[in-house]
């Protein structure tokens, strides 16, 4: 580490492969200082401005906001929470189209702003040399800072690190063309962003920072030295001027040498990279206590009349800063002219080499917004150009010299066209960070780095699809087990009713009519149980039903034919205990001496009717023939059940609601099986006609 | 004589060998992954049974055993250039009784939806449903578990009163894919 140190005392640096010297065309907005806008009428903040997910919100329709306040809050430790810009009322929370290049919508907050900008209360921290760690990682998640890079990374993520951080990394190399919001940044607000630093060094501890910086930026350069010269740890390396060296891994390359490994993070090398404008937010948050609600943002190119930086409100509409920086709709003009449906002139949000088109100017500017670009024609025809221009490759190589990663782009590209996954892996697609330095150079005017790009998402939507297979299998595995598991415990369940069963029968054998109660009465704990289990159908049970249809079907005669010989039984018992009785109403009207046969006469008088009704369902559902067997079985039972004394009856009848119960459901079950592919064949018919 | 001795010798030879090697592969077994498991690992999981099997692992055993290899709608073109390419054998067009209705509509995956309204909590759907990607219980109103479900449709048919529906998952930042050929491709230099 010391010769690093030594290196970089001495103004050596490494350098990475590849790279590109693209026009810098930073003059345009370099030579005026950062311009504070007025405030527009209506903000648009999407809830989600940052990799990660979103947090929940904390405000309805309707709600006044002040400046500062929280809108949503973390839901996990990748959300980062999204504040008012300025106070007002929150007038719409609905999908609009984000900054995203596929023009998507999503989530937003609608903001009408009520012009007096009206703080919430802050506590201003007078020394943060004071706080804790965990105060201050707090203040940081709390005020919703994410990396202003252009990655969007939470930054209290990365900077909760385990203590050995050999370099924190200042990355102020801003090394795309045209874009100078960190310069700016760099050169009015030094003391801040030292601040920021400081904080960075009190949390992380590294044994040395070093802000990288390219030497086209002299005027960024001296303030930094100026705001760093009493701290012997910070170090101001100047870089000389390449394209990308501003990527992370770029960076870290040139400044200590070391390669950060493919797949992981730079933290693993003991190295923490934080971009200046981050640091800045950092010690607004920590020290001001201001939530990331603004940042500076470079308006440029030749189809404005005014380029300049602004301090931009997050959420502010793309065509409100055009207007402000005197937009020339050359593009509309021209159209109207031809009488071409053209949508809508060139802008870019980011960068001439990182960024994309932006398809609708509602699109507002969130925490990752660094840089918007209105190019003129002449500056920049291929923007204007809607076909592309791409011929085939004639294999100079130009783009592997470049790649600042070390990658094939060549053969990226075939095999992106193939959509050869596994080739792309092989050749580390995931190691491209996009800089479009292939792109640039390429003679056939192959747009390399978007075959990249829509390779990776379809890669990623691969990895989604595969997780998500993976899962289903699991679960698909885990109900194949627990359908097997339920038959099992039917199974021995039934075997145990058998066993139980028997028992009663040999001791019946042994005292007489006595023990037909005792079978009766298992018979009707059992089909209690079921019957209960029917009626209170819990998910697995009804499963479980479902594959015993094809059981009940076969059961369905037994039942019948037990259900009429109970029936038949109950009848005889009747005649035994009131002779005259053969009706439903002479049993009605029959006087009773105690309350208790009483009771007993309607529940059998209920049964009957049941029974009937069950018998003719049970009837009607069976469409097979109740085998001879069954027929025997049934008068057998009636003789038995003949045989029985009075004492009996209130068993039975309960018995028999019990079963009568089962045997509607059952019949309900199948009536409903029924109807159903009766609608599955009309609904067929429907389609065939 | 001397050719009595060359036999012995060569079958003496032989014979050290083939109890050398049957010796090898006995020793030195590499338990291969068996081809099933390769083929289930192809197959798309969406247990939708439109292959004729009730699962993907059984039409994998199938297709193991000699089954067509163009049976999964699912999957569609390019499970079959898989199963193709692992098994050596030609690459058969899809099945026509398993290609998947209209290819015009939107190719965006389907996950099932309850129209809530219209439940009357009947259960069918979650007996039907392969994956238990749908919450409810009887006399209850039924829900679809989105990200488990896996789009196989099994539960439409079931239902006594139609109240599931496919409906295309919606399009959103993470799931959203590039499409050069929609969006013209701008490369700003």
């Amino acid at each position: 580490m010391d010769s690093i140190i030594e290196r970089i005392n001495q103004g050596k640096f490494w350098h990475f492969h590849g790279g590109i010297h693209p026009p810098e065309q930073k003059s345009i907005t370099s030579g005026k200082p950062i311009k504070l806008l007025a405030l527009p009428k209506q903000l648009i903040l999407p809830l989600q401005q940052h990799i990660g997910f979103q947090g929940n919100l904390l405000v309805k329709v309707g709600d006044k906001v002040l400046k500062g306040q929280a809108l949503t809050q973390q839901s996990n430790p990748m959300a980062v929470p999204v504040h008012a810009p300025t106070s007002g009322t929150i007038t719409a929370i609905k999908k609009s189209v984000i900054a995203h290049p596929s023009g998507l919508s999503e989530l937003c907050l609608f903001i009408d702003v009520d012009g007096k900008d009206t703080w919430k209360k802050r506590e201003i921290c007078q020394d943060f040399t004071k706080l804790n760690r965990q105060e201050i990682i707090k203040k940081i998640a709390d005020a919703g800072i994410a990396g202003l890079g252009g990655a969007g990374f939470p930054t209290h993520i990365k900077v909760n690190t385990k203590p050995d951080v050999n370099f924190l990394i200042i990355n102020a190399a801003e090394c795309e063309p045209y874009i100078t919001a960190d310069d700016l940044l760099m050169r009015e607000q030094s003391e801040a962003i030292v601040d920021g630093i400081k904080i960075l060094d009190q949390l992380l501890t590294p044994a040395f920072i070093l802000i990288g910086i390219e030497d086209n930026k002299p005027q960024a350069i001296k303030a930094l030295q100026h705001a760093t010269k009493h701290i012997e740890k910070i170090k101001v390396c100047i870089l000389p001027t390449k394209y990308p060296s501003g990527g992370e891994k770029q960076l870290i390359k040139i400044l200590t040498g070391t390669e950060v490994s493919s797949g992981t993070l730079p933290i693993n090398s003991g190295i923490v990279v934080q971009n200046v404008a981050t640091c800045f937010a950092i010690s607004d948050a920590v020290i001001n206590d201001i939530p990331l609600i603004r940042r500076v943002v470079t308006l440029t190119g030749n189809a404005l009349s005014k380029p300049q930086n602004f301090w931009v409100l997050l959420g502010t509409k793309i065509s409100f800063l055009l207007n402000q920086a005197g937009f020339v709709n050359e593009v509309n003009e021209t159209a109207s002219i031809r009488n071409i449906p053209q949508s809508l002139p060139p802008v870019i949000m980011g960068g001439p080499l990182m960024g994309f088109s932006i398809l609708n100017e509602q699109v507002s500017t969130v925490k990752t917004s660094n840089c918007i670009l209105a190019p003129s024609r002449v500056e920049m025809p291929s923007a204007f150009n809607h076909h592309s221009n791409e011929v085939e490759c004639i294999r100079c190589g130009q783009c592997a010299d470049v790649c600042p990663s070390q990658l094939l782009p060549q053969e990226l590209q075939w095999s992106a066209k193939a959509k050869d996954h596994q080739q792309l892996t092989q050749l580390n697609l995931f190691d491209c960070i996009d800089c479009g330095a292939c792109a640039y150079v390429c003679p056939s005017q192959i747009p390399l780095v978007q075959y990249y790009r829509v390779a990776k998402a379809e890669m990623r939507q691969q990895q989604q699809l595969d997780i998500k297979a993976e899962k289903a299998k699991t679960r698909f595995e885990a109900r194949k087990l627990r359908l097997e598991q339920e038959k099992i415990a039917r199974h021995a369940k039934h075997k145990k009713a058998a066993a139980a069963r028997k028992a009663t029968m040999n001791k019946k054998s042994a005292d007489g009519g006595t023990a037909k109660s005792a079978i009766a009465a298992a018979l009707a704990r059992v089909k209690a149980k079921k019957a209960a289990e029917n009626k209170s159908t819990g998910v697995p049970v009804t499963s479980s039903e479902k594959q015993n249809d094809n059981d009940l079907a076969e059961i369905s005669p037994v039942k019948a034919a037990i259900a009429r010989a109970k029936a038949k039984r109950l009848a005889k018992d009747k005649t035994v205990e009131a002779p005259v009785s053969t009706s439903e109403e002479i049993i009605q009207i029959q006087p009773v001496s105690n309350d208790e046969t009483k009771r007993n006469e309607i529940d059998n008088k209920k049964a009957r009717i049941a029974a009937a009704i069950a018998k003719a369902k049970a009837k009607k559902a069976q469409v097979n023939k109740p085998s001879i067997e069954q027929i025997e079985h049934s008068t057998e039972t009636e003789q038995e059940q003949t045989n029985e004394k009075t004492q009996n009856i209130t068993t039975a009848a309960e018995e028999k609601k019990v079963r009568i119960a089962a045997a509607v459901a059952k019949a309900k079950a199948k009536r409903k099986i029924l109807d159903n592919a009766q609608q599955a064949s009309t609904t067929n018919n429907e389609e065939s006609t | 004589m001397n050719i009595l001795i060359a036999i012995l010798v060569l079958g003496a030879i032989s014979a050290l060998f083939g109890a050398l090697l049957g010796y090898a592969s006995i020793r030195f077994h590499v338990e291969g992954e068996p081809i099933v498991e390769q083929l289930d690992a192809l197959l798309p999981q969406t247990q939708c049974g439109q292959c004729g099997y009730p699962g993907c692992k059984p039409y994998a055993e199938a297709v193991a055993n000699g089954e067509a290899i163009n049976k999964c709608a699912p999957g569609g073109e390019d499970t079959i250039k898989k199963i193709a390419d692992l098994l050596g054998v030609d690459v058969q067009p899809i099945d026509e009784i398993h290609e998947q209705g209209d290819s015009s509509q939107s190719n965006r995956p389907k996950v099932a939806f309850i129209i809530e309204e219209d439940c009357i909590g009947c259960t069918k759907c979650i007996q039907a449903c392969p994956v238990d990607a749908i919450l409810g219980a009887a006399k209850q109103m039924h829900t679809i578990l989105i990200d488990e479900c896996t789009g196989c449709d099994l539960c439409v048919a079931p239902c006594p009163v139609d109240c599931i529906e496919m409906r295309p998952t919606p399009e959103t930042i993470q799931n959203w894919q590039w499409d050069l050929n929609k969006i013209a491709v701008k490369q700003v230099d």
